[in-house]
């Protein structure tokens, strides 16, 4: 009996462990920027290029950036996401318009609706690269302190946002106060 | 020469596939330094491309590899060591981006653990071959069997 439980056992842990693997999704990567200061830009503003809106602005408040694209197909599957999640008036929500034409980018907000307080120019993707984007859209909250503290890759859905973001958004509003 | 005809298309069919993914990633790149290009060279080999799963940088044509390989080119010519460019991707994408992990808390298992079962392999091994019991004593009988087959064959 002894015999056939040492295999028994071996081919039970590989299953387990095989299963495991199969649960796990290989186009999450971990993002290494949680709990680190967000990286800095200094970005002219889409509607208005004399404009220049930087990180440094921002401190002070809680703020999400929600990268996306004229090109990018599940940005506009977002879109309703965003704009329920604006009217929300939970924090505010500047848009990072990543290797983008600007008239393209500004013809999608009047078509679609624009939540954002800004959207910024990110032309030639250098942001992008500095803020590890590597899947559009992509969504960073960033509290008071200039710190990630979450990072969405893919679209935002209603559940994300009710489940992840509000509950993080009142947690860090809480820190503070 | 039926052979040779039929080996022609196959040939050139290869020809054709070489081609095309030895042009996956030039750039037209410039550098005043042949020691620049080599380490960029090098980078983008050991970089990953993050949105293809299993290709580097240099061999693949997404536009985030584009981009990464911009990036590279541009700290390079800038005279940035090998170490700074990997620690600059590694900082945004995370050691997913490295095709060798560097040993930390995360990838200790990676690094140790081919070494572990290697280890726990060859302790079962001696055991199973140097198994005590296993062992038939030679007995006297034995031996004079032994002996009587071997004067046989004389």
């Amino acid at each position: 009996m002894k015999r056939y439980l040492i295999p028994l056992a071996v081919f039970i842990v590989l299953v387990v462990f095989l299963a495991i693997g199969l649960k796990l999704d290989p186009k999450h990567i971990p993002s290494p920027f949680i709990g680190k200061p967000a990286p800095q830009f200094d970005l002219p503003v889409l509607h208005n290029p004399q404009q220049r809106i930087s990180t440094a602005d921002l401190k002070g408040q809680v703020w999400l950036l929600n990268v996306w694209a004229s090109w990018c197909v599940s940005c506009r599957a977002e879109h309703d996401v965003v704009k329920r999640f604006v009217a929300m008036g939970e924090a505010p929500v500047y848009g990072l318009n990543y290797k983008d034409k600007p008239e393209d980018g500004k013809g999608w907000l009047a078509a679609l609706g624009n939540p954002y307080k800004a959207s910024l120019m990110d032309i030639n993707g250098d942001v992008g690269i500095d803020w590890g984007v590597y899947g559009v859209p992509e969504t960073f909250v960033i509290d008071k302190e200039g710190i990630v503290r979450y990072k969405q890759v893919g679209p935002l859905t209603d559940s994300i946002v009710d489940e992840k973001i509000i509950p993080l958004l009142r947690e860090i509003n809480t820190e503070a106060g | 020469m039926w052979v040779r005809r039929g080996l022609l298309p196959v040939t050139l069919l290869l020809l054709f596939f070489v081609s095309f993914s030895s042009q996956a990633a030039i750039d037209a790149y410039q550098f005043d330094d042949p020691e620049k290009e080599a380490l960029y060279k090098k980078l983008i080999k050991e970089l990953r491309c993050t949105v293809c799963q299993n290709q580097d940088i240099g061999d693949s044509n997404a536009e985030l590899a584009k981009d990464l390989r911009r990036k590279t080119y541009e700290m390079v010519s800038k005279g940035e060591d090998e170490e700074f460019v990997l620690d600059y991707m590694s900082q945004r994408y995370g050691d997913f981006v490295l095709y060798r992990p560097r040993l930390n808390t995360s990838t200790l298992m990676l690094w140790i653990g081919p070494f572990i079962i290697l280890i726990i392999a060859v302790f079962l091994l001696i055991r199973f071959i140097r198994r005590p019991g296993d062992e038939v004593p030679f007995t006297e009988t034995d031996k004079a069997q032994a002996e009587q087959l071997l004067e046989r064959e004389e």
